[in-house]
């Protein structure tokens, strides 16, 4: 019944993440003019963009396409103006989003695609210790259900756990905790990945090679992730961590518990961060308290946070007025094998909001980011690879699947900039990514196929 | 050719991109809905009648036209919305996309969602061994696939301009005289295997269309030679 993983002695398991997208401000947004049009100027203000002046940092956060006009932002003492400067979480913010969950799934896509590992069925994770291979539909379905609950316990566990950590300051044992975890999966589950597709394309490679290749890889991921390094860098080694997390996911999670599991994190990440008593809420409003940032490696960040120079990030000398900054976050333990009594790995990122601004007069913004927590990423490649991987639809359900999560990214990034306070990122997305796939593959699927064996075109 | 308009016009502007990708969903759900009409008709209806069956497939891509034509039409007035909002919030009041832009974009991103369903399952397919059209069928499968679905974005991407200055000014007969062109388009291709029904009608509709956009964006004949002339 229960199967571990056969290439390892011990099962690591990626046990839970919280996810959530989250704008926080410091002083109470008194009134916007037009609220509801401000939900639709979240699609707006490609134009109002802050250039950071000043220090050194790079200013270029955006990933690619982008190009930006770089209005200097003027300097008004109007409360009202700083309020319409602050909601742009403009379509550049769903950008500078949009291109790195693009990238991953694209990442996902093409290994699920290739490398027939992932496809296979060799075992299950601890987590989810009830099998799939049923006679009857009923019993498949209680299974998955169990599945279910099992593992969204273990990820409320290990969010409870987290958040309790950081409100008694136990911040050694937090950042053990992620290096271990980062360090886990940078080395092991890269060292699986590269074996599989050298695999898959025959392509010969020698021990000698693999550990140089590997050890600077996971060197420089870590240096990264955890300390300082170039945005892009950071950036594209998070998303190569959530890709092979998702990866994992998707192999090894048996198919109708997927689907169920993808559905009650939505549920459980709407209830965790809303609720008052919301351990992810708790954990952002406890940052906020301390005036902190959130842990690294646990969120993707589109702009800059190096204070180069600084010794910590001096969130102090911020004006009072410029407070807005937005945090996502996401946690995610990793269990490790029993053999490590409780060795958890989380990634995290710390998103060290804003630089401080040097003077009042000049003309300096920070450029300020949109960010998200890797969980999402996680989570919305775990859908589309699943589409991509057991739909019979094949393309089409990957397509509907991908368009599906970009607009629901977009609709939460725009209530974002409408409540301006953490936000799950989950729930919408993987709603309409849910009732896509399912549609798709169920309704559009023999449409299509019969127009196209006409050769119809509509 | 889509995917180069896409990346010379679009991919600049991340406001284009929302609204390509929120094109590209109406289109996704216009389908969805038809094709959710098609299966309940089919499962309604005996799966043995060769001829109902066709019949219900007829009337499928027709209801999935009309359809498609309303989100749009819904799109045009989300989008409507939206320039309000963008109004209101930029700092010199006037918004930083123009709704013929939008009408661009979004008719774009319907041509590129419906080319892309049309085509990938092929391109996927074509991409590993066999043979076109070892049954007795046309061995131009797949050629003239890739020119019908070309000429279909392109078409897409005028009727959207059409659709929207029509929706602008008022002029009924513009939206109607896209409709009728969309059905006429969907109808021709009924005529397949024979490729010359669909193909050269479309091939003209769409340059009846990309003129009369092309006049309706405010271009003349003079530009146009000033253009290519390279004038300054």
């Amino acid at each position: 019944m229960i199967t571990f993983m056969n290439n390892s002695d011990s099962e690591e398991e990626p046990c839970n993440e919280r996810t959530s997208l989250m704008s926080a401000e410091s002083p109470p947004v008194p009134s916007y003019q037009d609220g509801l049009q401000a939900s639709e100027a979240g699609e707006a203000q490609a134009h109002r963009k802050r250039r950071t002046g000043g220090s050194r940092s790079p200013n270029n956060t955006a990933d690619g396409d982008m190009s930006d006009s770089g209005v200097p932002v003027r300097e008004s003492a109007l409360e009202n103006e700083e309020e319409e400067l602050t909601l742009k979480y403009g379509a550049k913010h769903v950008i500078m989003l949009f291109v790195p969950v693009t990238l991953c799934m694209i990442v996902v896509v093409a290994t699920i695609k290739s490398v027939r590992f992932y496809t296979e069925k060799n075992g299950q994770l601890i987590y989810t210790p009830f099998s799939e291979d049923t006679p009857s539909v009923g019993q498949r379905l209680l299974n998955s259900v169990l599945n279910t609950i099992i593992m969204i316990s273990v990820i409320i566990v290990m969010t409870v756990f987290l958040v309790l950590l950081y409100k008694y300051r136990c911040y050694k044992f937090i950042h053990g905790w992620l290096i271990l975890s980062s360090l886990m999966l940078l080395f092991l589950f890269t060292y699986i990945y590269l074996g599989e597709v050298l695999k898959t394309y025959n392509v010969a490679m020698d021990y000698p090679t693999l550990f140089l290749i590997i050890w600077n890889f996971g060197a420089v991921g870590m240096i990264c992730i955890h300390w300082k390094g170039p945005l892009q860098l950071q950036q594209a080694y998070l998303i190569m961590i959530s890709a092979l997390m998702a990866l994992v996911f998707i192999k090894y999670l048996p198919e109708w518990s997927a689907w169920v599991i993808l559905g009650a994190i939505s549920i459980y990440d709407l209830m965790a961060v809303l609720c008052p008593k919301g351990p992810l809420r708790m954990l952002v409003e406890t940052a906020q308290e301390r005036n902190e940032p959130i842990f690294p490696a646990l969120i993707y960040s589109s702009a800059m946070m190096w204070t180069v120079g600084m010794a910590k990030p001096d969130t102090a000398a911020r004006r009072a007025s410029q407070q807005t900054w937005d945090a996502a976050e996401d946690g995610r333990e990793n269990h490790s094998s029993p053999s490590h009594a409780n060795s958890q790995m989380s990634e995290r990122r710390s998103p060290v909001p804003t630089r401080p601004i040097n003077s009042f007069e000049e003309l300096e913004e920070e450029e300020r980011g949109v960010k998200l927590g890797l969980g999402d990423f996680i989570f919305y490649s775990v859908l589309v690879g699943k589409a991509a991987a057991t739909a019979s639809g094949d393309w089409n359900t990957t397509l509907a699947c991908f368009v599906a999560i970009l607009i629901g990214l977009c609709l939460t990034l725009l209530l974002l900039a409408v409540f301006k306070k953490a936000l799950p990122a989950l729930p919408i997305s993987i709603t309409f990514g849910l009732i896509f796939y399912f549609s798709t593959d169920n309704l559009v699927r023999p449409f299509m196929d019969t127009l196209a064996s006409h050769q119809l075109y509509i | 050719p889509a995917l180069g308009l896409f990346l010379f016009t679009i991919a600049r502007d991340p406001l284009r991109i929302i609204i390509l990708i929120a094109g590209a969903f109406f289109w996704l759900v216009s389908l969805l809905l038809s094709s959710l009409i098609w299966f309940i008709a089919v499962k309604a209806s005996d799966p043995r009648d060769e001829p109902l069956q066709k019949g219900l497939l007829i009337f499928g891509v027709m209801f999935s036209v009309l359809l498609q034509e309303a989100f749009r039409f819904l799109y045009y007035k989300l989008l409507r919305k939206a320039i309000e909002g963008l109004v209101a919030l930029s700092e010199d009041g006037c918004s930083p996309i123009s709704i013929q832009q939008m009408a661009y974009v979004a008719g774009v991103g319907f041509g590129l969602m419906s080319g892309a369903f049309s085509m990938i399952n092929l391109l996927a397919d074509a991409l590993g061994p066999g043979t076109v059209g070892i049954h007795g069928d046309s061995q131009l499968y797949f050629l003239t696939s890739a020119f019908m679905t070309m000429v279909l974005i392109f078409l897409h991407t005028f009727w959207g301009i059409l659709f929207f200055h029509g929706c602008e000014h008022r002029r009924w007969w513009e939206i109607t005289a896209v409709v009728v062109m969309h059905l006429t388009v969907s109808g021709s291709t009924f005529c397949n295997p024979l490729y010359v029904p669909p193909l050269v009608p479309s091939y003209l509709l769409m340059a009846i269309a990309a003129t009369w956009a092309y006049l309706l964006s405010g271009g003349s004949a003079q530009n146009l030679r000033r253009f290519l002339l390279c004038k300054s």
